[in-house]
């Protein structure tokens, strides 16, 4: 691609009245090196048939900071050069005949301190639905410590929620009750407190429950931590239960978080669609108020999986890492959603390290450092079942929530049997993986072995033992690692 | 009632040989293995009493079982046992495992206390039926 930065023109000719080139106006400048404190972007970007692509670029860069679509003389009043987002490099997406990379800089006084609806009205406002642009996709972010260092993260964060729960060295475990809609509130407790009572450390509403006919929230409430506080009993162990509190105005979810906490939940729930300024909320309210929060994903789809327009999951992931939330759904690879490995890998690293690294073959564009943000802990929930644990834990690790909905509740023995299965199979991989065992080669005699004393595991293996879902990912990174010669 | 804190309480108690394979692999981790135990398994009892400190400089998976051995000659039946091991690295600096190696052989349970407040919600509290005696005395 031959793609040069435009010779700057006098201020007379820049702001002359006029509609001009963004590549004209200051937003594209391959010789400007960022500083640590801008808030980069990368955008990959499929312009219209016969639209230069340095041009569109540059538009990207404009449109979602100061630019309009002609010159205003008002520019002149500012310090515009600063505001100006600059395009720094662009380069063709491998594999594709008419999409870019556009990496864009930002100033950071372009952003309010600690707002995710600030930045994402600048970054992802007006600009995706500009003209001369077929598709847009928000790629990948660097935001710099300078910026993250404004936000308070997760309430609550893995090592402090391993804490407060008492459970160390495995994944937690997890059920959605199901099915996820029409169960009375008696009935729902029931099938919470057979989950809770055969292992699992949660169950966990789903995420269109919140008040409806069949089943009003404070009974839902009630009912379900009855169910946790039996099985505590039952058990010695910490459990929760993740009471879901999305309604239709942040008074109504205060309500329900203030009456799940006068029962004693340890943790509350909330949804994607409810707004990012409603997220940081309720992140808010959880750390005054001990809480854990639990994050369902829901709607991301409609904007993460296409790889040629939207926003990626990653950007996603990092933005819900800074408003704070301690559980996020990231993929399980092997279920019956989304994710491609690698992708998935991506996604994982985001919210549980403290430094990522840049990684292409992950997904990863920029170096990413997380300045000690509290860590939030990514949940594998769609179509997984205890056969398949050693393969979880050797792609996701121990610092996640393996979520067994089906894999739980379609056991032929029951709902606690398949709680049971679940964490007998877990444990039975989590001690021959730190005795050196190799699970992957070795994960289905681990898996026999285990079940040999325990009925429960052994006839979930015989049920679900063919179950894949084998599909090609729509979202797998663009860059493949290349074999070294040497 | 079984109680099942701890990673491994789903499985059969472990053997010896299986509880120092899991130490070797936290100290090849770089962590520290601590040995604590009590005669108090409420949930939300943290601070279990700990068999010395724990053992920073102990590299070595057969003098922690002779800790671990040791400890119960004093607790085993009357307490119970646990190891943990612990991770001072930045940004985790809490435990990484913890897992239960002595247990009483009765083990009598909780009792789930309901005090009805407010309507319909309730207060509730677990105590541990063992907790009823003193200590010393519970086991």
């Amino acid at each position: 691609m031959n793609v040069v930065s435009p010779k700057p023109k006098s201020s007379a000719d820049r702001y002359k009245a006029g509609v001009m080139k963004y590549k004209e106006m200051g937003y594209f400048d391959l010789d400007y090196v960022p500083k640590d404190t801008d808030i980069l972007a990368v955008f990959r970007i499929t312009p219209q048939d016969g639209v230069d692509p340095g041009e569109a670029a540059a538009a990207v860069a404009g449109e979602s900071s100061t630019a309009t679509w002609t010159v205003v003389w008002t520019d002149r009043l500012t310090a515009c050069e600063k505001y100006r987002a600059k395009c720094y490099r662009i380069e063709p997406v491998p594999g594709s005949e008419n999409q870019v990379f556009a990496y864009i800089a930002y100033d950071l006084d372009l952003f309010e301190p600690g707002s995710i609806v600030n930045l994402s009205a600048s970054i992802i406002g007006n600009v995706f639905g500009f003209k001369p642009l077929k598709a847009l996709r928000l790629e990948d972010m660097r935001l710099p410590v300078a910026y993250v260092k404004t936000f308070d993260g997760p309430s609550t964060g893995i090592v402090v929620e391993r804490e407060r729960l008492d459970k160390f060295g495995r994944p937690l475990l997890g059920a959605t009750v199901k099915p996820k809609l029409g169960l009375s509130g008696r009935n729902y407790g029931r099938v919470v407190y057979e989950a809770l009572k055969g292992g699992l450390d949660f169950t966990k509403d789903d995420e269109n429950i919140n008040s409806q006919p069949f089943m009003h929230w404070r009974d839902r409430f009630l009912y379900s931590m009855e169910a946790v506080k039996r099985a505590e009993a039952m058990s010695g162990e910490v459990k929760g239960t993740y009471l879901n509190v999305s309604a239709g105005d942040m008074e109504q979810m205060y309500e329900r978080a203030e009456f799940a906490k006068s029962l004693g939940s340890v943790i509350v729930m909330i949804d994607l669609v409810i707004g990012y300024t409603a997220i940081q909320s309720m992140s808010k309210w959880c750390r005054r108020n001990d809480m854990i929060l639990h994050l369902h994903r829901a709607g991301h789809g409609t904007y993460t999986r296409q790889k040629t327009h939207g926003v990626s999951f990653r950007v996603i992931a990092k933005w819900m890492r800074l408003a704070g939330v301690d559980h996020i759904h990231a993929g399980t690879v092997v279920g019956k959603l989304e994710g491609d490995p690698n992708t998935t890998k991506g996604f994982y690293d985001i919210l549980r390290e403290d430094y990522n690294p840049m990684c292409l073959e992950h997904g990863l564009f920029f170096d990413q450092p997380w300045a000690s943000l509290r860590k939030t802990m990514p949940v594998a929930s769609g179509g997984i079942h205890a056969g398949q644990m050693h393969q979880l834990l050797t792609l996701l690790g121990e610092d996640c929530v393996l979520q067994f909905g089906g894999g739980t509740i379609g056991h032929p023995a029951g709902i606690a049997a398949g709680a049971t299965a679940n964490r007998v199979a877990l444990e039975a991989m989590i001690l021959a993986r730190n005795e050196g065992r190799d699970i992957m080669a070795e994960g289905m005699e681990i898996l026999d072995r285990a079940g040999k004393s325990c009925t429960p595991l052994a006839q979930a293996l015989h049920l679900w033992k063919d179950i894949t879902f084998d599909y090609t990912s729509t979202d797998a990174p663009d860059f493949v690692p290349t074999v070294s010669v040497a | 009632m079984r109680l099942t804190q701890g990673t491994f309480s789903f499985l059969p108690d472990l053997t010896d040989t299986q509880i120092a394979a899991q130490v070797k692999y936290c100290l090849d981790q770089g962590w520290s293995i601590g040995v604590e135990y009590t005669d108090d398994p409420h949930p939300r009892n943290t601070y279990w009493e700990m068999w010395g400190l724990p053992m920073f400089d102990l590299r070595d998976p057969a003098g922690v079982m002779m800790e671990i051995n040791e400890c119960r000659k004093i607790h085993g039946g009357k307490n119970y046992i646990r190891v943990v091991a612990v991770d001072s690295t930045h940004t985790w600096e809490s435990l990484r495992l913890s897992f239960i190696v002595s247990r009483p052989e009765n083990e009598p349970g909780f009792e789930l206390i309901r005090n009805e407040v407010n309507g319909r919600s309730i207060d509730y509290t677990l105590r541990s039926y063992a907790t009823e005696k003193p200590t010393g005395e519970r086991y």
